[in-house]
């Protein structure tokens, strides 16, 4: 007689994880016991490849640990290995909904170690790409947390808006998604006038739209039955665990790096932070919504003040040089096989530079030896930090919530796996 | 030197004058080079000291200088919401069996920084309540940001799913 094989369950230390949490889980009787369940990585509500592994009692969640790493693809080794240059293409595939931010936040971290910095229409430019970038994730916020709580419409229309936004970045830098647009010491175009006047166009519609998909969740029950008081956290968990950017300041706490430590030309811009209380996911659509505005507000205003004059720094042995001067002059030919044969060779020393990006505070910390390459480069990246937040959020809370809290922290996994 | 790190090191100094090493500044951030024993002391007086409150603990990450002696190093990048300055700690420990104490019990948000450096440089954090791999699996035996490790990995180390 054929023995059919023993069924192991292999002990995975995810599990064990899971155990630690002061329950006991036993897999005899599914429906006398706990449930251990298993969301993600290939769930279409998580938002790319997060996994959580939630143990249930009915359809509460009693503990859940998040599982990272199905997108890891060795960013931070991948940089020791190329010069700076090189790197800035990596840095679209971060936060793949908001490229250009990145591109900024890379960039500004390495002129700040090789202490040079971008004529003022090239900060101007970076400011508008940041604050046009910074829409572009919010919209995308808004669609997936009401296609998440069920609300298909508004994804449709806020999908709608991000379309003419990536032709705007098609404009700007030539690509849609992965733009690499930033330059170190500069960009690597300028803004023709037409497309500033297009950018214009789209920023003077924009406030009708968002009020349209407003008129669809502020007042809407289903909606406010999904997400108010859901997904709560306290003030001091927050900051405690190092929640930034909206989640934190849907926790009353008014911190955004633009204003507190000002880069680029924020000092000169006139916009408020929207703060609220509560630390729930209706707090944290109500403070990206404000966002919104506050955004459409800067834009206008650099559309406003943007000097004339050169996008790139004057200096020759830092800054790659334009293509047609490479072709025409001899110094700048031998500069641009040094740059990018060798690298741009920057003093020894540390620094750490963080913005403002659309999910919280985006740090790139780098270590230089002095050579071509950096010798190490962290990224901060603020999907990962608030993530981790998850656990506290869902703990006691029903299923469905769950997706409700994953759409309002608005992850990306490409950024959290770097 | 900046006022305010003028100020962050002038205090640290009178309360712990001995877990100072070191000091330097480039680009007007402060880092201060602790040692390790003393780390979760300093880090303590750094956030609960009313006047600095480094409340933020905004980042922390290992370093490889791939030195004979003091070869991994932990950088805590902090951050303060009351007076909106950043300075950083760092702290080195020997290539032997590399440890260092967590610093979970001060902030909170530690426990996946601490995880992601033993992933990536083996170092661990001692008293960590949870201290598995954060991103490669729980199999794999090697640890990936170290300078020894190459680029293109190492084949064979990581099993493909069996059919």
């Amino acid at each position: 007689m054929e023995q059919k094989p023993e069924t192991i369950i292999r002990k995975t230390k995810i599990l064990e994880a899971l155990e630690n949490e002061h329950v006991s889980v036993t897999f005899d009787d599914p429906l006398e016991n706990d449930m251990v369940l298993n969301m993600g990585p290939q769930h279409p509500a998580t938002h790319g490849v997060l996994r959580l592994l939630i143990k249930l009692d009915g359809e509460t969640v009693l503990a859940s640990v998040p599982e990272l790493g199905y997108l890891h693809r060795g960013y931070e080794k991948l940089a020791e290995n190329c010069s700076f240059h090189e790197f800035i293409p990596h840095t679209d595939r971060l936060d793949y909904l908001s490229p250009l931010s990145n591109n900024t936040a890379y960039v500004l971290a390495v002129e700040k170690l090789l202490g040079i910095e971008a004529p003022p229409r090239a900060q101007y430019i970076r400011t508008l790409i940041s604050e046009l970038a910074r829409i572009s994730s919010h919209l995308m916020f808004l669609g997936s947390l009401a296609m998440d709580v069920g609300a298909l419409t508004v994804w449709m229309w806020s999908f709608r808006e991000r379309e003419k936004l990536y032709d705007i970045f098609e404009k700007i830098a030539g690509a849609r998604f992965t733009t690499s647009y930033t330059r170190i010491g500069g960009l690597a175009q300028d803004v023709t006038p037409e497309t500033l006047g297009i950018i214009r166009l789209f920023i003077s519609e924009l406030p009708e739209k968002i009020r349209e998909c407003e008129k669809l969740l502020n007042t809407n029950h289903i909606f406010l039955g999904r997400v108010d008081g859901v997904g709560s956290i306290s003030k001091e968990q927050a900051i405690d665990l190092g929640l930034t950017g909206p989640c934190l300041r849907a926790c009353g706490v008014e911190l955004d790096l633009r204003r507190a430590n000002p880069y680029l030309v924020y000092n000169d811009l006139d916009f408020n932070i929207p703060v609220y209380e509560g630390g729930d996911c209706l707090a944290r659509y109500y403070v990206r919504m404000a966002e919104i505005k506050e955004s459409i507000k800067i834009v206008l205003q650099v559309l406003e003040k943007i000097p004339a004059g050169e996008v790139k720094a004057h200096q020759p042995k830092k800054v790659l040089p334009g293509k047609h001067q490479v072709y025409t002059k001899m110094e700048e030919l031998i500069h641009d096989f040094m740059l990018v044969n060798f690298g741009v060779e920057p003093p020894q020393g540390e620094v750490y530079h963080a913005v403002e990006a659309p999910k919280g505070e985006l740090g790139f910390y780098i270590y230089s030896n002095g050579e071509g390459q950096p010798w190490r480069l962290k990224i901060r990246s603020p999907s990962f930090v608030n993530l981790q937040s998850i656990s506290v959020m869902i703990k006691g809370a029903m299923i469905s919530d769950i997706v409700a809290v994953v759409g309002s922290l608005d992850p990306v996994m490409g950024e959290a796996d770097k | 030197m900046d006022v305010m790190n003028e100020k962050v090191l002038e205090k640290l100094k009178a309360k712990l004058s001995d877990a100072v090493l070191e000091a330097n500044e480039f680009r007007g951030e402060l880092t201060i080079i602790v040692p390790k024993e003393r780390i979760v002391e300093v880090c303590r007086f750094l956030k609960e000291d009313e006047e600095l409150a480094f409340d933020l603990l905004a980042d922390l990450c290992g370093i490889d200088m791939y030195t004979p002696e003091n070869r991994f190093g932990v950088i805590y990048n902090l951050y303060s919401l009351k007076t909106k300055h950043r300075i950083r700690l760092k702290t080195f420990t020997e290539e032997e069996h590399p440890r260092v104490p967590t610093v979970t019990g001060v902030w909170g948000t530690a426990n996946w920084h601490e995880r992601e450096t033993y992933d990536m440089f083996g170092i661990i954090f001692e008293g960590h309540p949870d201290l598995r791999r954060m991103y490669m699996p729980d199999e794999f035996e090697y640890h990936p940001l170290r300078k020894d490790f190459p680029l293109m990995g190492i084949p064979g180390s990581l099993d493909l799913p069996k059919k």
